[in-house]
């Protein structure tokens, strides 16, 4: 038995016969005559073209649109004209169209290469890709087929489109000698849920040699014919993730209720309209807090009212009649917003940020309610304002919520009942929750900041430690407290921070009173299970 | 010499799948077409060139167009990025 290690990139454990892949290395090769070798370069693209177009379409159906796009871009690319310019012309120059292709290929792949953009970055990977496809049919190799059965597969290095060729069945687990974690192979491994291992240090001589090869892509390693200690270990962990997926399927589907019935909602914190779609895979209940900032960060110019309303009525319509909860701009001098011309702040945690941004800048405020409002008529909205700490803050806030449902009617906009809440995440706002609970719809604490702020300690201060008690005496003496007023006052309440991922706060916070519990989409299975099974 | 404008709206900005749409559409007409936008110039007709200019939401983009078809291709352009971009 060999053994070693390489990079985890898709968690699983896998055993199985090996196949390795080497590529045919780049031969120099002789060329024909300009124009014959033009004639093979256009038959080869059109090969090459006929192939992607399958590729594409195979993709579609088995991975989904988005996936399906990186082919798309191959199949664009294959056309482009200064790649087909520069191919002709280094062929007018006496290259075979073989290593035309490639030469051209890397040039314009090290371009993209460079540029500071991730994307373009990202493509650099697919021009590549599509040259070496072009390479491989004009030098007739004849590319990666498995053979029957299932099979471990190994290779130097494994481009996406290589990937999406092959029968996902037949794939046990895939292992590479390179390969980046965040290239799109190992994206797209993560979608197909393949075991594998990027930049691993088996040899080619060590997976030829042997007849089994065990993968475990939760430690990172690989064993070649594993001893029989090895082998029941690697099995028993195999058993136990199948078992605990299993576990977790079970409640897909199903209400969130604890053995004694008290009720809660599960939901799922999202971003970008993308988010939602994952969140129904994930099973969510409703989206408990959509986060508004991704329109608005990282441009030079603020969002139009019809960008953010295209972008909220997508999230309603995906989330059909689920709840969806959304927060208004929650963004202050410390974040990447230039299009919003916050000046800088000696303390940008305790400066102009969330609600207050919004208020001394009223335009911005309305732009936004305009759009939630119009697309309040796709779905069940509800919006939340950020970091309030005083009640006239909330009753102006509804003031002119109040006026712009008025004005879209007069200008005969259907707009639906958009309950309105507080985000309960300062100090005063605990305290007088009394007072804000007669004027909000609803509260959702976020626990992050209300952590900070009533223990006056920054919780991404890595010296802080001990000082910085997510679960402080304190802050749960907060959480009872708003939950009480809540149910005196009539008024579900839910929790969108940090602790509502925790399965065993996730418990208390029924226990206080908590009938809402919002977070990360893939957190949600396992937090119906764990709620399920408590006797609270 | 026809000029049009157009604010992108797409979250992604020019990615490959616009870009890609839009080579098609400027190859439809005979005029030469090009695309300014802050990152630099880019002839319309070639997707790389397109797609190094990094164009994001928010970017304003200036397409030139001259030739024979200029304003068919102007009204139509237009169009196609309201719908696509």
């Amino acid at each position: 038995m060999e053994k070693g290690t390489g990079l985890p990139v898709v968690p699983g454990v896998a055993i199985g016969p090996v196949v390795v892949w080497r590529k045919t290395t780049a031969q120099p090769d002789q060329a024909g005559d300009a124009a014959e070798e033009k004639a093979k370069f256009n038959a080869a693209l059109e090969k090459a073209r006929s192939q992607l177009t399958s590729l594409f379409e195979k993709a579609g159906v088995e991975l989904g649109e988005e996936q399906a796009a990186i082919v798309e871009v191959q199949l664009l690319l294959l056309n482009d004209l200064d790649y087909l310019e520069a191919v002709n012309h280094a062929i007018e120059g006496g290259k075979s169209a073989a290593s035309a292709v490639l030469d051209a290929g890397d040039a314009f792949a090290q371009e993209f290469a460079v540029m500071d953009d991730d994307y373009m970055k990202a493509r650099s990977a697919d021009i590549r890709d599509m040259a070496r496809r072009l390479y491989g049919i004009l030098s007739g190799s004849a590319g990666l087929q498995l053979p029957e059965g299932a099979c471990v597969l190994v290779a130097e290095e494994l481009a996406p489109s290589e990937l999406l060729q092959l029968p996902r069945e037949r794939m046990l687990a895939l292992v590479t000698q390179q390969g980046s974690l965040s290239g799109h192979t190992a994206i797209l491994a993560r979608m197909m849920n393949i075991p594998s291992l990027m930049q691993a240090d088996i040899t080619f001589a060590a997976a030829k040699g042997c007849q089994l090869l065990a993968v475990d892509g939760f430690a990172g390693a690989w064993y070649t014919d594993p001893d029989a200690e090895t082998l029941t270990a690697l099995k028993a962990k195999q058993q136990e993730v199948v078992a605990a997926k299993d576990a977790l399927e079970a409640y897909r589907g199903r209400k969130s209720v604890t053995r004694s019935g008290r009720k809660v909602l599960l939901t799922a914190n999202i971003g970008c309209p993308e988010d939602a779609t994952e969140a129904i895979r994930a099973d969510a209940e409703g989206v408990g807090l959509m986060r508004s900032e991704f329109l608005y960060l990282g441009r030079e110019s603020l969002p139009t009212e019809e960008e953010l309303y295209e972008a909220y009525k997508k999230v309603a319509e995906i989330m059909g009649d689920r709840p969806v909860v959304i927060r208004t701009l929650d963004i202050g001098a410390d974040k990447q917003a230039r299009c919003l011309g916050l000046e800088k702040e000696e303390n940008p945690a305790l400066g102009l940020r969330g609600l207050r941004v919004c208020l001394t800048n009223e335009a911005i405020f309305r732009t936004q309610l305009r759009a939630i409002y119009r697309a309040s008529a796709y779905g069940r909205l509800y919006v939340m304002f950020p970091l309030v700490a005083s009640l006239w803050e909330l009753k102006t806030a509804k003031a002119i919520c109040a006026e712009v449902r008025r004005e879209l009617e007069r200008e005969g906009c259907l707009t639906r009942d958009v309950p309105i809440g507080v985000m309960v995440e300062t100090p005063a706002a605990a305290i007088l929750a009394n007072s804000l609970a007669r004027e909000a719809a609803f509260f959702s604490v976020g626990t992050n900041d209300l952590t900070q702020y009533t223990l006056a300690a920054d919780r991404q201060n890595a010296k802080l430690g001990r000082f910085c008690d997510p679960r402080h005496p304190a802050l749960m003496a907060l959480l009872a407290h708003v939950a009480k007023v809540a149910r005196d006052n009539g008024i579900w309440a839910g929790v969108c921070g940090e602790l509502a991922a925790e399965p065993e706060m996730q418990v208390r916070l029924i226990e206080m009173g908590y009938t809402e519990l919002s977070m990360p989409a893939g957190c949600i299975l396992p937090a119906r299970k764990h709620i399920c099974e408590a006797d609270v | 010499m026809k000029e049009i404008k157009h604010v992108i709206r797409d979250p992604l900005g020019m990615h490959a799948r616009p870009a890609g749409k839009l080579v098609k559409a400027a190859s439809a007409f005979a005029s030469r077409i090009t695309v300014a936008a802050p990152g630099g110039t880019a002839d319309a007709k070639r997707l790389m060139a397109l797609m190094r200019l990094a164009a994001k939401q928010g970017m304003e983009l200036t397409i030139t167009i001259e030739g024979d078809d200029e304003e068919r291709a102007a009204a139509e352009l237009q169009a196609f990025l309201a719908a696509n971009l």
